[in-house]
């Protein structure tokens, strides 16, 4: 997995990049939940990913074993998952409103701000 | 120094306020400010004249060599004095001639603020202090051209002014640097003390041509000319002050400072009497062909400072006394002929030459004032004029280079200034004419005044040069000639010299000069397609053309549409990443992956094909139903990757995130848009391009981070401390809820925000009568 997974990222990378770019409202949506998707396997491919391992300290031990997997970049991912998941949220809401305002599902025509 | 600085910048901002209290009275205390100033800097006099001089300094960004620190010393006193007592006539002449004006009192702050400016550059040591008060001057200049702010030949006037003497102020800011740079001196004095010049040194070419361009724009000198006669658009007293007697001559001045830094080196001695003489004759040459009384005057001051820098390329003890002698006689002489001639305008309406004679009967003082400053440009006998003249023609016979052409070009700008003397008294005052120019109204005696103060100063210091400014004008030559102290001679009668002889041919020639004129002027229109090519057209050309180019760049890089911002956002993200990639790191053996290749286990290929295959049946997919589950399977799987590499908690979450997101999204479903297709099929290929070279680049890092893993100290140090200091077992919860638990408050206060957010778009309800 250590070699699928950079490719297995940059596709999910490529997919979210060609979904932003598209005009459509709900690929917009789909693009920047896999963009946190990707983002968020990036750092836990940086980070340093180990098999097995986990960063939990068994009973009787006062130090962890080695292997274990670093936990700062997990603590990082946590706090990247559940933030993306905010904005995500929020974004589904906006859309769902710009979209009941304007009756439109081109970003293109959203510039004009007659409607408003 | 800095207290009557500080006192300049309190007046000028005073002034506004002032002139609601005063009315026009605020000349007052405006014009009491310069002659206070001229007091103080007059007690400095004993101490200048005994030779020594005056260092005044004030830290203020030491670490850098940055100081205010003052100098003075017989040239920045000579300046000083100038600028003040000019400074103080021309707040009175201002009074009057702007007397009606309800901005009055944004003039006087303006006027106010130039000369604290022009003070503080001609008594700053320190090169970067002295290039802060320099760019001061220009925006003041820009401030006062463009002061008639309805004219939009005011204002594109002031602009150019700005741009060119701007541009010439960032060149000189680079000369200074580099100047320190190659000597590490940052003030005038230590630079004069250094006894070996740096010509040797590789940036001594740079600094030089910096320098130029920095003093040649300020100047005024071709190919820069052009700005100066534009500037005329400023009120006349601004014209007689900035544009004629001080800020133009700041050039000058630092030329003059630097000389004995530069004036071993060929360059600098070909390069000013090459430039200086152009200017010169052409400043004379156009001087002829205009009718405009201060274009006139424009063109001949830019013929004046091509002499200045002409003497100064010549370096002789003998040119450089001829230049200061000529300086003060020049400042002397036009800036009372622009007062002339601003009283003439505003008295008539006019300023035409053509249109103007007779006058003298009319306004007397100011034909008298406007004569001698005339008499003194054409270099008659008792007047300053001449003894400047007789020494610049002695100056040029013993230059030692080029010599006859330096004294032909001197020689034919002297008959130049006759003729334009003439023109300017006898032809405008004293023609006898049976109909004389009607006056509008009669000048006030502030506008007579002070041109008949700086014209008699004229006559003064040519009848008694010995007393009145021999020691200072000494102390001056002093300065900018390494320290030596040189007798100076000023004299009305040398004997009959052959310089006397030229100057009366002189002014023989220039009689019939002015005789000839008409024919002369016909004659010029036959030129005029030649200054379609000059430098002037050059610059709108620049100017234009960069506007244009602006707005193209403009258009294509920031058109409103947010999808090319992400495009340009991810070309330059991934050109960089690339560069740095190339260039900075090692490259991946990709031979020594294929074996790890062969070694993946059967459930790592599952998940991969699942999920690769998921994305491309997403891209394909028209039903938004299906498009959602397939993201809840990409999302499921991340998830098992963070189990596979012991990541339980980062799993744990993903999951319960996941099914949150495919939750909302079906709720939501029925309200948000279908698909279509709205793109076109090139575009299309354009934005699978871009997103095949970002994932590429993406997933190329990632590869590379992974051949050189790093050990992080935190992961010990958290393993080590996690349950004997904080008592927790899970290290990544420990380090959620103790070791960050105030980015974990943050985190929660996000999501709080963002659940109030997603909370009010649901429940707000367009307001009655508004569109829903």
């Amino acid at each position: 997995m250590e070699i699928l997974l950079p490719v297995l990222t940059g596709i999910l990378f490529s997919v979210s990049i060609y979904f932003i770019l598209h005009r459509h409202l709900f690929k917009l949506i789909l693009g920047l939940i896999l963009f946190g998707l990707a983002t968020n396997l990036f750092l836990f491919v940086v980070g340093g990913m180990k098999r097995g391992g986990i960063a939990i300290i068994a009973q009787g031990n006062e130090v962890p074993v080695e292997p274990y997997s670093d936990p700062v970049p997990q603590a990082l991912l946590l706090t990247a998952i559940v933030i993306g998941f905010g904005i995500q949220a929020f974004a589904i809401v906006l859309i769902r409103r710009v979209y009941q305002t304007f009756r439109s599902n081109n970003m293109d025509n959203l510039n004009n701000n007659e409607k408003i | 120094m800095l207290v009557v600085l500080v006192l300049c910048l309190l007046f000028a901002f005073f002034a506004p306020r002032l002139y609601r209290l005063l009315g026009r009275y605020v000349a007052i205390p405006m014009a009491i400010l310069p002659f206070g100033i001229f007091v103080y800097l007059l007690s400095f006099f004993p101490e200048v004249l005994r030779g020594s001089y005056i260092i005044q300094l004030y830290k203020w960004v030491p670490a850098l060599g940055i100081n205010l620190q003052f100098r003075l010393d017989g040239l920045s006193l000579l300046f000083g004095l100038l600028i003040t007592f000019f400074g103080g006539l021309i707040m009175v002449y201002a009074a009057g001639y702007l007397k009606d004006n309800p901005l009055l009192g944004r003039f006087y702050l303006y006027l106010t603020l130039f000369m604290a400016a022009m003070l503080g550059m001609v008594t700053s040591d320190n090169l970067f202090c002295l290039f802060l008060f320099w760019e001061i001057t220009s925006i003041t200049s820009y401030l006062l051209i463009g002061f008639d702010n309805k004219n939009v030949k005011a204002r594109s006037s002031a602009w150019q002014a700005l741009l060119v003497t701007g541009m010439g102020g960032l060149a000189l800011m680079a000369s200074f640097i580099l100047i320190n740079l190659a000597t590490g001196s940052y003030t005038f004095t230590e630079l004069l003390a250094q006894n070996t010049s740096f010509s040797g040194h590789s940036y001594f070419a740079p600094a030089l041509i910096l320098l130029f361009l920095g003093c040649f724009t300020k100047s005024a000198q071709f190919p820069f000319h052009f700005w100066l006669p534009n500037a005329m658009a400023a009120p006349t007293p601004v014209s007689a002050y900035l544009h004629s007697a001080t800020m133009v001559k700041a050039g000058i001045y630092l030329l003059a400072r630097m000389s004995p830094v530069f004036a071993g080196a060929d360059a600098w001695g070909y390069t000013l009497v090459v430039i200086g003489g152009c200017t010169a004759l052409l400043g004379a040459f156009l001087a002829l062909q205009h009718t405009d009384m201060k274009a006139i005057l424009a063109y001949t001051t830019i013929s004046a400072l091509g002499q200045m820098v002409m003497m100064l390329g010549l370096g002789t003890t003998v040119a450089l006394k001829a230049m200061l002698v000529f300086l003060l006689a020049h400042a002397l002489y036009k800036g009372t002929m622009f007062l002339a001639a601003g009283a003439v305008d505003h008295c008539t309406g006019t300023r035409d030459i053509t249109r103007l004679n007779g006058l003298a009967r009319l306004m007397p003082v100011t034909a008298l004032a406007a004569t001698l400053a005339a008499l003194s440009m054409a270099g008659l006998m008792p007047f300053f004029g001449f003894i400047g003249k007789e020494l610049l023609y002695e100056a040029a016979l013993s230059s030692k280079i080029y010599v006859w052409l330096v004294f032909g070009l001197t020689f034919l700008t002297g008959i130049v200034y006759v003729a334009v003397a003439v023109v300017l008294s006898f032809g405008i005052f004293w023609n006898k004419v049976k109909h004389p120019t009607k006056l509008e109204h009669a000048p006030g005696y502030m506008l007579y005044l002070p041109p008949f103060i700086l014209g008699f100063l004229g006559v003064a210091f040519g009848l008694a040069p010995k007393i009145a400014v021999t020691p200072i004008l000494e102390r001056a030559v002093q300065s900018i000639s390494r320290g030596e102290l040189v007798e100076l001679e000023l004299a009305l009668w040398h004997g009959f010299t052959k310089e006397l002889g030229l100057s009366v041919l002189t002014i023989i020639l220039g009689l019939l000069l002015y005789k000839a004129l008409k024919f002369v002027q016909s004659r010029y229109a036959i030129l005029n397609p030649v200054y379609n090519l000059g430098p002037e057209r050059l610059y709108h050309k620049a100017f234009d053309g960069f506007l244009v180019f602006a707005k193209k760049l403009t258009m294509v890089l920031q058109n409103g549409n947010l999808r090319r911002y992400i495009i340009y956002l991810i070309l330059f993200f991934s050109a960089l990443m690339f560069y740095v990639l190339w260039h900075d790191t090692p490259h991946i053996l990709f031979a020594s992956r294929v074996v790890i290749i062969q070694e993946l286990p059967f459930h790592d290929v599952v998940i991969f094909v699942l999920v690769s295959s998921a994305l491309f049946y997403l891209l394909g997919t028209r039903s938004r139903l299906t498009s959602i589950v397939v993201m809840g399977l990409v999302g499921y799987s991340a998830a098992l990757i963070y189990i596979m590499f012991g990541a339980p908690d980062v799993a744990a979450t993903q999951f319960l995130i996941e099914t949150l997101t495919v939750v909302i999204f079906v709720l939501l479903l029925h309200k948000l848009p279908a698909f279509i297709y709205l793109s076109h099929q090139f575009k299309k290929y354009n934005y699978i391009a871009i997103s095949i070279l970002f994932g590429t680049v993406m997933t190329y890092t990632m590869l590379v981070v992974q051949d050189h893993t790093i050990e992080s100290e935190l992961k010990t140090y958290y393993g080590q401390t996690s349950l004997l200091e904080a008592h927790g077992r899970n290290i990544v919860n420990v380090i959620l809820v103790d070791f960050r638990a105030l980015d974990t408050l943050g985190e929660i206060t996000v999501l709080a925000v963002a659940a109030l957010g997603v909370f009010a778009l649901l429940r707000m309800q367009p307001e009655k009568g508004e569109k829903p």
